[in-house]
């Protein structure tokens, strides 16, 4: 560290001078914490944060590819005592003909859980995380939704493209997520009908539910009511409340 | 005359100062996220030590139900805590500062004489260049465990993109707990930290402040 001899006056004014800065400084996260504050909000979320979430979408996606597969563990690890988190969207009983109703541009039509056993069986066994921040390892039983959306020719908006988002919703309305298409035909992306091997209960979204390992929870709507395909961001839940749209993990 | 020591050059200072609220933003949020699984704790056999954190804690300081904006501000912040970071790092080596920073042979020694001194057990002064050698090891140490929790925090925010992270570090509940552990270490550090600087004056706050320090 170097000496240095210097007049008191000098002293005097490099301090005063450095104590100014000092608070002039001070200002600035101030007014960053303000200007944040105020600003307006985008679903719940102020927008500067709001943008910030897609930045990350964006550049955390450009990661993000089939060959990303999310860990996969043994039968003997999956919990048992599968954990129940959500609610909405399962409130009314199931209507008698309870069908999935499916549109892909023009294409409008109608499935069962029947026609969907018809197609090939996947299971998953992987760690389910929730937002909030507790994770599970789950087994899952279903039909990809990749082979979902192939067999039944739906999903693409011309021969070359596939629509941007999927959007799903149960058949009450109360419950909705939006989902990106390379998310949605990831291969561990299934429509499950079954969970530790056995039909869905009620609680876990039977007769019908998406799981997506590469998000967050919340995106793994329960009670499937309503499958369809846009290049518009679908509504979605919980991002409407302010968290995040994309969730991936 | 007087005589003066520069003893904090302008970058070091900007650096730190920077990184006061960007780290104070990164915890705040931070323990917004926690709540929403508040589970550790610590426990020896069946009597609870203490748990992370009592209902009141949350309460006090209004860190309840805000999930959401906590995640925002996290993911937000954690650039500019990042970067402020990396470019301290590039500083230090690039001014050779890093030389009064990371510890010597003798630090682990001579941490002990600093410790029995500061606690008033013993009379022997440790040798003091700019950092003595348990600030050395400390001011290192922080540094490191500000990579761990850019690493740990990774590990837990893209756990699939880069699972390869998340197995180092002992799977995801591991990071999660890691990224925690990591945190209650800044705020240990912020505790001492802050007993140190008032105990050892304004004068040396000051210099935090202009750099350098009269010499009496």
């Amino acid at each position: 560290m170097k000496e240095e001899l210097t007049s008191k006056q000098e002293i005097r004014r490099k301090t005063i001078k450095a104590f100014v800065g000092f608070g002039v400084a001070s200002l600035v996260p101030v007014g960053i914490w303000k200007w944040i504050k105020s600003s307006d909000r985008l679903d719940y979320l102020s927008a500067p944060l709001r943008k910030t979430l897609e930045f990350n979408e964006k550049l955390t996606s450009k990661l993000l590819s089939n060959s990303h597969l999310a860990p996969i563990f043994s039968k003997s690890q999956a919990e048992r005592k599968v954990r129940f988190n959500g609610a909405v969207g399962l409130q009314f009983p199931l209507s008698e003909d309870y069908k999935i109703q499916v549109q892909s541009g023009e294409n409008k039509f109608e499935v069962t859980i029947n026609d969907l056993k018809t197609l090939p069986k996947q299971e998953i066994i992987f760690e389910f995380k929730c937002i909030e921040g507790w994770s599970q390892i789950q087994h899952w039983g279903g039909v990809r939704f990749v082979d979902f959306m192939n067999h039944y020719k739906i999903g693409q908006k011309d021969t070359e493209n596939l629509f941007e988002y999927v959007a799903m919703e149960t058949p009450d309305g109360l419950y909705y997520v939006g989902v990106d298409m390379p998310s949605a035909v990831h291969p561990q992306t299934i429509l499950a009908y079954e969970m530790n091997g056995k039909p869905l209960l009620k609680k876990h979204g039977s007769p019908l539910r998406l799981i997506i390992p590469v998000k967050y929870g919340y995106k793994s709507l329960k009670r499937v009511g309503k499958i369809s395909f846009s290049d518009e961001r679908p509504k979605d839940y919980w991002a409407s409340l302010g968290y995040d749209y994309f969730a991936g993990l | 005359m007087q005589k003066i020591i520069h003893k904090h050059s302008l970058a070091i200072r900007w650096f730190h100062w920077i990184n006061f609220p960007l780290l104070f933003v990164m915890i705040w949020s931070g323990l917004l996220i926690y709540w929403a699984n508040g589970v550790y704790k610590i426990q020896v056999e069946e009597t609870l030590i203490f748990k992370f954190f009592p209902k009141g804690f949350y309460d006090f300081l209004g860190l309840s139900g805000q999930l959401a904006k906590g995640m925002a501000w996290h993911f937000a912040t954690m650039w500019l805590f990042t970067v402020n970071g990396i470019l301290y790092v590039l500083y230090t080596m690039i001014s050779g500062e890093w030389q009064l920073i990371v510890p010597t042979k003798n630090s682990f020694k001579e941490a002990w004489q600093v410790v029995l001194f500061d606690l008033g057990i013993s009379k022997l002064s440790p040798p003091q260049d700019k950092y003595n050698a348990a600030q050395r090891i400390v001011y290192t140490l922080v540094i490191i465990m500000g990579f761990g929790s850019i690493l740990t925090g990774w590990a837990i925010f893209r756990p699939i993109q880069i699972s390869w992270l998340t197995n180092i570090l002992g799977g995801y509940k591991a990071a999660r707990i890691e990224h925690f552990i990591l945190t209650i270490g800044f705020c240990l550090f912020f505790l001492v930290h802050i007993i140190q600087v008032i105990k050892a004056g304004w004068k040396n706050f000051q210099s935090m402040i202009t750099g350098f320090e009269k010499v009496d």
